[in-house]
């Protein structure tokens, strides 16, 4: 391949790809994301084409790879183009028949449709499925169009168009003034407006300028930037190399986790094509501009998302963040001007320079244009990647998309923004989402991760959950942070074990005044987040472990007991079978009876105990009223008898 | 060449100062007699600003925010205050929180009197006197630059250490950790002969050497030698003490 070498030559390639393209050529489009690929499309993919050679259709129909759709929970998926039809949790014995009956026949593989747990109707094309159509994928659209490692079907889907317009339509202060106007703010977390980033980059002193594409996601559940990194890299350097451009960068980075392997290879290779092909290195396509990026792998620590302390890891140092009252956008990576943005803020960028600021505007709130892509996870039927534009609410995102709760339970709350991310409770699900009313209910859009809890969720459980996350992650730098949390998550385990005191909460209060206030960098003076939120919203449940000993939600351990009912248990015995400390006494026909003092609460009598007779239960704090020895079965011999197959009962 | 440093003029507590451009607001206060406390900052070496206990309550374009004055530069107009109730409190959980951590240091007990705290609300560790301010590994890399111990592991975890706990063959036993750990976590002995440097998870001993004129032991062989090599004097340079030389 020669470099391109003009814009014409460009535009003069791209025509040459679509025209040797057939738009209507059957195609068999398979989703190669990370969790398409641990669910085993890599076999479907093998047998695709294996079953398609040996039906001779290998010549008529093609076979594409892309990258991740975002409903994952769903896959491994594969649709036909063009009709469009999709099937989900294809399996490698599924693929003779899609071949069979399918490509061959013309017919619909009904089994493998997707079923609206809703209606109970199954759906036939991918776009009239609710998770999709209540979407509007900007960023994410061309993840189920095009291979990622195909230069071509990116060019062949308008890629680099952006850059071409950029560099020979418009002055680097256009393109400032465009992504200005634009009102794109950072996705990454802070939210800070992109445009005034790279003015006050662009006019900081100094020759040598460096922008970065920070791909350190490490938010438990969040995998926004993943997938772009994995299904469209060459978006993510088209943002950075007309960024550059904007700002007079001539180097630039990519810092990506090494645990995300897909997306190092991915952009390593089109690293590797945009070079061949003229998009970087000197001169790029004859504009006299000159650019390079590099690609580091992160070492693994989640502190280094944050900008400085990233910044530092990359200058070989040890990951941790410094005061940012001289910001890196006059004093960054080697002390020079640096430009940070994660995947998800440049993937924006081509869309703002070819389509204009005045129609980025009309997508999202006032001060929230355009879309986010939210990770949609937890207790909520459908999981996957979300993306909406700004503005939507929570209850469109989780019930509409995300099809409510599973198993008829009911929503209790949704944590927004990751880790450092407060709880939003039910009475506030009309929110609508953007990055000023998060911050106004005391949580935050962070990068993007929505994780769904339902009513078997405890507010103190899910705090000290997250405030583990922390200090573990914490460097360490700062005594706040450090100290702090290890004192929070403390306060919050004696709270879920019984040792709550009164003073509690306003400790907990006061220190998390002192990390917001005082912490070094953004790690610890978010991190109070979901402890200021869960007590701002349930306070009565920490009152609950705190006065009352109680954990209303059941799931404390040390606050709540299990008690086999007398009048339910039919002394079937697979409870007392399957303890694992033998704490369950009973014989035949005597009701089973659990020793408090032996049981460690693990919760398998609940779990194995047959749904028609449920006789155990968990409680907490209320004692109950149940025998301390075995007693003979008494009421629960009728319901024995009048269940359908009682002999299967040992077998369960 | 010379440099012009521009003066600027700032406000702090009330008071007007005059100050160079881009000092820090810490330093400025210091000059003027203004007491901000501060564990982890000190002339010799670079701001790191892990105490957190020199932050002040700074104005501008009539934005007000609580920053760490060892790292925050001064400029025209900023009004600095450095004992609201907002900076009080702060300051209090954080004194709290180090006397937890090291009930046992005298210094850090008689900072948290001066501050006004009385006590602590957590439970007490034993950590010894190591606040992690990592004073000891900016001097040991930017004063006497040989890097010879560091902070390892990463948060709660995170400690002073020598490379894998062991004597390090880098450490020359001048003592300047010692004399700048302001909590006297790092205990240094001069014994007949011998040096004795105790760290938190490390002691190690060093030959000293011995002054040709008056016989006094004075200072660690591997120091002595470490300085001839580095700025090229000759071998018996230090045969003599600096007391014996004129």
């Amino acid at each position: 391949m020669n470099k391109l070498g003009s814009p014409q030559e460009l535009e003069r390639l791209r025509e040459s790809i679509i025209r040797s393209s057939e738009p209507n050529r059957p195609c068999i489009i398979i989703c190669g994301g990370t969790g398409c690929v641990a669910l085993g499309s890599g076999d479907v993919i093998n047998t695709f084409k294996q079953e398609m050679q040996e039906n001779g259709l290998d010549s008529k129909v093609d076979l594409r790879v892309t990258g991740c759709r975002g409903f994952c929970e769903r896959g491994p998926h594969v649709v036909t183009h063009p009709e469009g039809i999709l099937y989900q949790r294809v399996k490698q014995e599924d693929v003779a028949e899609i071949v069979s009956e399918t490509l061959l026949k013309g017919n619909i593989v009904d089994r493998l449709l997707y079923v609206d747990p809703e209606t109970g109707k199954k759906i036939v094309h991918e776009s009239e499925i609710p998770f999709y159509a209540r979407q509007r994928r900007l960023l994410l659209a061309n993840n189920a169009k095009i291979s990622p490692d195909s230069i071509g079907d990116y060019l062949a889907s308008g890629g680099y168009a952006a850059l071409n317009k950029a560099l020979f339509e418009m002055s680097p202060e256009r393109v400032i003034a465009e992504v200005k106007k634009s009102g794109l703010r950072g996705r990454g977390g802070g939210g800070f407006p992109a445009g005034r980033k790279w003015e006050t980059c662009r006019r900081a002193e100094g020759d040598t300028k460096y922008v970065i594409c920070n791909c350190d996601e490490g938010d438990p559940g969040a995998f926004m930037d993943r997938s772009l990194m994995e299904g469209n890299p060459h978006s993510v350097l088209e943002g950075m190399i007309i960024g550059a451009y904007a700002i007079g960068a001539h180097q630039g980075y990519i810092y990506v986790r090494n645990e995300y392997p897909l997306a190092v290879i991915h952009a390593e290779l089109a690293l590797k094509q945009a070079k061949e092909y003229g998009f970087l290195g000197e001169n790029i396509l004859g504009s006299g501009f000159d650019f390079s990026v590099k690609i580091n792998r992160g070492g693994g620590a989640f502190v280094c998302g944050e900008s400085t302390a990233l910044m530092a890891s990359l200058e070989g140092e040890v990951g941790e963040p410094r005061a940012k009252y001289v910001h890196t956008s006059e004093k960054g990576l080697w002390d020079k001007p640096t430009n940070l943005n994660n995947v998800e803020t440049w993937v924006n960028v081509p869309l703002i320079v070819s389509r204009g600021a005045d129609w980025y505007t009309k997508i999202g709130t006032q001060n929230s244009k355009g879309t986010k892509i939210f990770s949609l996870v937890g207790k909520v039927n459908n999981t996957g990647l979300v993306e909406v534009p700004m503005g939507m609410t929570l209850r469109e995102i989780v019930f509409d998309i995300g099809g409510g709760i599973p198993g008829g339970k009911k929503f209790k709350a949704v944590q927004t923004g990751g880790p450092s991310g407060g709880c939003i409770p039910e009475s506030l699900l009309d929110l609508p989402v953007d990055f000023d009313e998060l911050t106004k209910a005391g949580s935050m859009m962070g990068s993007g991760g929505m994780i769904v809890m339902d009513e078997d969720n405890c507010m103190v459980d899910i705090a000290k959950y997250f405030i583990s996350f922390l200090e573990e992650e914490s460097c360490g730098k700062c005594l706040p942070c450090r100290e702090g949390l290890k004192r929070m998550r403390q306060i919050l385990t004696d709270i879920s074990e019984g040792r709550g005191e009164e003073g509690d909460i306003e400790l907990l209060e006061c220190l998390s005044t002192t990390l917001v206030d005082s912490a070094l960098c953004a790690l610890g003076s978010t991190a109070p987040n979901p402890v200021l939120t869960a007590i701002r919203y349930f306070r009565d449940e920490y009152e609950a472990h705190i006065s009352d000993k109680r954990c209303p939600a059941g799931v404390c351990k040390e606050l709540i007991r299990f008690y086999i009912l007398p009048d339910k248990c039919t002394a079937c015995g697979i409870c007392l079978r399957k303890c694992p400390v033998d704490a369950i006494s009973g014989a035949k026909r005597m009701v089973h009876v659990i020793d408090q003092d032996k049981c460690i609460k693990c919760g398998t009598c609940l779990d194995v105990c047959p749904e028609r007779f449920s006789a155990v239960t968990k409680g907490s704090s209320e004692e109950l009223d149940v025998p301390a020895e075995p007693i003979p079965v008494t009421a629960s011999k009728s319901k024995t008898k009048a269940s359908d197959k009682p002999s299967t009962d040992s077998e369960v | 060449m010379t440099t012009v440093t521009k003066m600027i003029t700032l406000t702090i507590d009330g008071q007007e100062v005059k100050a160079e451009k881009g000092a820090m607001v810490l330093d400025v206060a210091k000059d003027n007699n203004i007491y901000i406390p501060a564990l982890c900052s000190h002339d010799s070496v670079s701001s790191y600003g892990a105490c957190r206990l020199c932050l002040v309550e700074v104005t501008k374009n009539e934005r007000e925010r609580l920053v760490t004055s060892c790292l925050y530069p001064v400029e025209e107009g900023l009004v600095v205050r450095t004992n609201s109730e907002r900076i009080t409190s702060n300051r209090k959980t954080l004194m709290e929180l180090l006397l937890a951590r090291c009930p046992e240091s005298k210094e850090i007990q008689d900072l948290a009197k001066r501050l006004g705290v009385e006590g602590t609300p957590f439970p007490l560790e034993e950590h010894g006197n190591c606040i992690l301010c990592a004073l000891c590994v900016r001097v040991c890399q930017e004063i006497v630059d040989v890097s010879a111990i560091s902070l390892v592991n990463r948060g709660v975890e995170r400690e002073m250490a020598i490379p894998f706990y062991d004597n390090s063959d880098a450490c020359i036993g001048c003592g300047s950790c010692a004399y700048i750990c302001p909590t006297d976590a790092i205990k240094m002995e001069d014994i007949g002969d011998t040096r004795t440097l105790t760290m938190p998870n490390n002691k190690t001993e060093f030959k000293l050497a011995r002054c040709k004129v008056c016989g006094k032991y004075w200072a660690p062989q591997k120091q002595l030698e470490y300085i001839t090599k580095k700025v090229d004097l000759p071998l018996d340079f230090f045969d003599t003490c600096t007391d014996c030389r004129d």
